[in-house]
C-alpha cells in the first residue's frame, strides 16, 4: 500500500474568521471505502513481558473487532528443564527444584515430591511430621489463593485488596523465614521427614495468624464479593460446562466452580485428610465469579483445617528415625563415629530408592498436583515427572476466551490462576 | 583417573547412566488382576491387548497395553459404565536409555468410581508413533505437545502437534532422552549464534501469520485541496 501523507496547516485556524470569530467552512468528506466488517480479522499479540500475563505468558489472539475468535498462548520462555536436572541428582537434591516450580506454594511442592519418594521407597513418615507438612501445605493453600485474590482485582481495577492480601502474605512469608530461612525459596522437606523441627513460637505465630486471619477475608469479602465492577467483568466470563472442564482435565478451584466437587483431599485421601472436617466449596456455573467464590472459600476452609491440625499436633521425632534415611544431627555427626559414616554415606551417595514407579497427587493450590517418579534402583531417578496443574489448566483458556472481548481475556487468564514457573519448568 | 565419575559434579557432564540392568516391563510385583475391578474388566474385554499387569509402590496398578490399540482402550475405559475414567491425569514419557524401548504413561482416574490406573505403551525406538487421545480428551493436547517435544513420540491424529516447551525451530533433538547431554548437543557458540540469529516472524505459527488481510485503503483529502479551502477563509 502506497503511504499516505496528510499536511495540517501549522498556526493558523483554517475555522477562523481575520476578525477572530468562527466562520463556516464547509466540511470536506473523507473518502472512506465501504468498510468490509465481517471478514476483516486481526492479530493482536499480548505479552510475554505484559503485567496482565501474570509471567512470561504470550497470547496471540485472532480479533474480529474486539470479539476474540481465537487465542494461541505461547509458553516455554522460562523453560528450565528441571525434569531433565533432577535426573542429575540424587533424591534429596531434587527438593530445591521443586519450589523453584511454583514460588507461589512453594512448601507445597516440596510436600508433594518428598511423599511421591516415601511411597515409592516405601518410608512411613512420623504422625508429627505428617501433621506438620499438612500445616504447611495448607497454609501455603492460603498463601496463594491470597497472591491471586489481590493480583486479580488489580486486573479488574481494584487495588485496595491487594494490600489487604499482601499484608497477610507478608506475614505468611515471615513464618516461612523463620522455620526455613528462606522467604519463598523454602526447600523444606527430606525424604523422610523434614528439614528442622518447628521453631520456638512457631506455633503461637500461626495460632495468632489464624485468629486474625478471618477478618482480613471478612474485609476483602464486603470490598470485592458485592462490587459491582468485580461482578460485571467476572459474571458469565469464561464459564466452562463440567462436562468440558474435566475433559479439559482442569482440576482445583477451576474444575470445581463448574460444579465437579473433584478433589484429592477427598476422594484420593493422603495424611488422613479423611479425618479432618472440612468442605469442598463447589461453584455452579464455572464462570470467573464463581472460580473467585471458590478460592475464597477454600480460604476459609483451610483455615479450618489448620485449626484442627493444631490440635492433634503430637509430640515426638519429625524425622524416621532410620539412620539410612535421615540425617544425624550435628552434635551426633561430630561426636560419634557411625552417626558420621552414615553422615558421609547420605549425602555423597544419597538414599537408594527400589526399582519402580510412583505417582503422588495431592491437591495443591492450583490443582491436582502430581509428582511421578522413576527408579531403577539407583540413588538418582530415571524420571521425575511434575503433573502441572496450572499447565493443564492453561491449555483451556482457548476455549474460555472464545467469543469473549479481550478485556475479558486478562480476566479469563487471571482467573485461571496460572504460574508460569511450573508451566514451563 | 579412568573410571567414569558416577557421583559429584563431574557425573554433570557424563550424562545420566542407562539403566541397562532393569528392564521397562516387570519392574514391579506381579499382581493378581482381581485386586482392581478394572483391570480385571480390561482382561476380559480386551485379551490379549492387555500384555501386562504390575502393581509397583504398594498399591498402584499398572497395565501395559498394545501400543496400536492405545486410543480403542483407553476410550473404552473411558466410556463403559462400569469403568468412566473420565479424567487424564496426565500423559508422559520415560525413557531408560540404553536402546529400551519408551514408554508412553496415562495417568487416568475415574471420578464417579474414585479408582485410578497407569497405563502404559511401550514403543521401541525405531518407531516412535502413536494414536493421539486428545480426540477423547481434550486435555491429552498440550500434554502430547509436551511429549512430542521432549521426546519425540509423533502423536497420529493429533489436530496441532508442534513443540510447546522448546523454542519451534529447536535443531538439538528431544532433550528428555537419555542420550541427550545436559547441556545441549550444540556447542555455547553455536547455540548463541542461533539466539541471535532468530528471525522474530518465526515465533508466529503459520496460522496466525495468514491471519487478517492487509489494510483497507483509505482515501484522504490530498494536500492542495485542503490548502485551497483554508486560503478561502483567510
Amino acid at each position: 500500500m502506497a503511504q499516505k501523507t496528510v499536511e495540517f496547516t501549522v498556526g493558523r485556524n483554517p475555522e477562523m474568521g481575520i476578525d477572530g470569530l468562527p466562520t463556516r467552512s464547509p466540511l470536506e468528506p473523507f473518502e472512506v471505502g465501504e468498510p468490509d466488517l465481517d471478514s476483516e480479522h486481526m492479530l493482536i499479540n499480548i505479552g510475554p513481558q505484559h503485567p496482565a500475563t501474570h509471567g512470561v505468558l504470550r497470547l496471540v489472539c485472532e480479533l474480529d473487532g474486539e470479539t476474540i475468535v481465537k487465542v494461541t498462548p505461547h509458553i516455554g520462555f522460562l523453560h528450565s528443564s528441571f525434569e531433565k536436572l533432577g535426573e542429575y541428582r540424587t533424591w534429596n537434591q531434587i527438593v530445591p527444584l521443586t519450589d523453584r516450580m511454583d514460588y507461589l506454594a512453594p512448601l507445597i511442592y516440596n510436600c508433594a515430591y518428598v511423599m511421591s519418594v516415601e511411597k515409592l521407597m516405601g518410608i512411613e513418615v512420623t504422625e508429627r511430621c505428617k501433621v506438620v507438612r499438612l500445616i504447611l501445605m495448607e497454609l501455603d493453600r492460603i498463601f496463594s489463593h491470597l497472591l491471586w485474590i489481590g493480583t486479580t482485582a488489580i486486573d479488574v481495577g481494584a487495588f485496595t485488596p491487594f494490600l489487604y492480601t499482601f499484608q497477610e502474605r507478608e506475614r505468611i512469608y515471615r513464618m516461612h523465614e523463620a522455620y526455613t530461612g528462606g522467604r519463598i525459596t523454602t526447600s523444606a522437606t527430606r525424604i523422610g521427614g523434614m528439614l528442622a523441627e518447628l521453631p520456638e513460637g512457631w506455633i503461637e505465630d500461626l495460632k495468632h495468624f489464624l485468629e486474625t486471619f478471618p477478618n482480613t477475608l471478612a474485609e476483602v469479602h464486603r470490598l470485592l464479593t458485592n462490587n459491582e465492577i468485580l461482578i460485571g467483568r467476572t459474571q458469565g466470563i469464561g464459564a466452562i460446562t463440567p462436562e468440558d472442564a474435566v475433559s479439559w482435565g482442569l482440576t482445583g478451584p477451576n474444575l470445581r466452580a463448574s460444579g465437579v466437587a473433584y478433589d484429592v483431599r477427598k476422594d484420593n485421601p493422603y495424611y488422613d485428610y479423611e479425618t479432618y472436617d472440612f468442605e469442598v466449596p463447589v461453584g455452579e456455573h464455572g464462570d470467573c465469579y464463581d472460580r473467585y467464590l471458590t478460592r475464597m472459600e477454600e480460604m476459609a476452609q483451610s483455615v479450618k483445617i489448620l485449626w484442627q491440625a493444631l490440635d492433634r499436633l503430637p509430640d515426638g521425632p519429625i524425622n524416621v528415625p532410620d539412620p539410612d534415611i535421615s540425617l544425624p544431627s550435628k552434635t551426633d555427626t561430630m561426636s560419634d563415629m557411625e552417626s558420621m559414616i552414615h553422615h558421609f554415606k547420605i549425602i555423597t551417595e544419597g538414599i537408594k530408592a527400589p526399582p519402580g514407579d510412583c505417582y503422588f497427587p495431592v491437591e495443591g493450590s492450583k490443582g491436582e498436583l502430581g509428582m511421578y517418579v522413576v527408579s531403577d534402583g539407583g540413588a538418582k531417578p530415571v524420571r521425575w515427572r511434575v503433573r502441572p496443574p496450572s499447565f493443564v489448566n492453561l491449555a483451556a483458556i482457548s476455549q474460555m476466551a472464545e467469543g469473549h472481548l479481550v478485556a475479558d481475556l486478562i480476566m479469563i487468564n487471571a482467573s485461571l490462576d496460572i504460574v508460569l514457573g511450573e508451566i514451563d519448568r | 583417573m579412568t573410571d567414569k565419575p558416577t557421583s559429584g559434579l563431574g557425573a554433570v557432564d557424563e550424562g545420566p547412566v542407562s539403566s541397562d540392568a532393569n528392564s521397562p516391563q516387570g519392574a514391579g510385583a506381579p499382581a493378581n488382576p482381581d485386586d482392581h475391578p478394572s483391570v480385571a474388566a480390561l482382561m476380559e474385554r480386551f485379551g490379549e491387548a492387555v500384555l501386562h499387569h504390575e502393581v509397583t509402590s504398594g498399591d498402584q496398578h499398572v497395565v501395559h497395553i498394545d501400543p496400536a490399540r492405545n486410543r480403542e482402550i483407553l476410550g473404552w475405559l473411558r466410556d463403559d459404565p462400569e469403568q468412566r475414567f473420565n479424567h487424564l491425569a496426565d500423559v508422559t514419557g520415560v525413557d531408560f536409555g540404553g536402546g529400551q524401548p519408551l514408554q508412553v504413561v496415562y495417568q487416568i482416574w475415574s471420578i464417579p468410581y474414585r479408582r485410578g490406573l497407569r497405563v502404559k505403551c511401550l514403543l521401541e525406538l525405531d518407531s516412535l508413533e502413536i494414536d493421539s487421545v486428545a480426540p477423547l480428551w481434550n486435555g491429552a493436547n498440550w500434554l502430547e505437545r509436551e511429549v512430542y517435544d521432549l521426546f519425540g513420540v509423533t502423536f497420529r491424529g493429533h489436530p496441532d502437534l508442534r513443540r510447546i516447551l522448546m523454542p519451534h525451530d529447536y535443531a538439538e533433538g528431544h532433550p528428555l532422552r537419555k542420550d541427550f547431554p545436559l547441556r545441549g548437543r550444540f556447542s555455547r557458540a553455536e547455540q548463541t549464534r542461533r539466539a541471535l540469529n532468530q528471525d522474530v516472524e518465526r515465533f508466529y505459527i503459520p496460522e496466525e501469520r495468514a491471519i487478517g488481510r492487509e489494510p483497507q485503503d483509505v482515501t484522504l483529502p490530498t494536500g492542495s485541496e485542503s490548502d485551497e479551502g483554508s486560503a478561502s477563509d483567510g
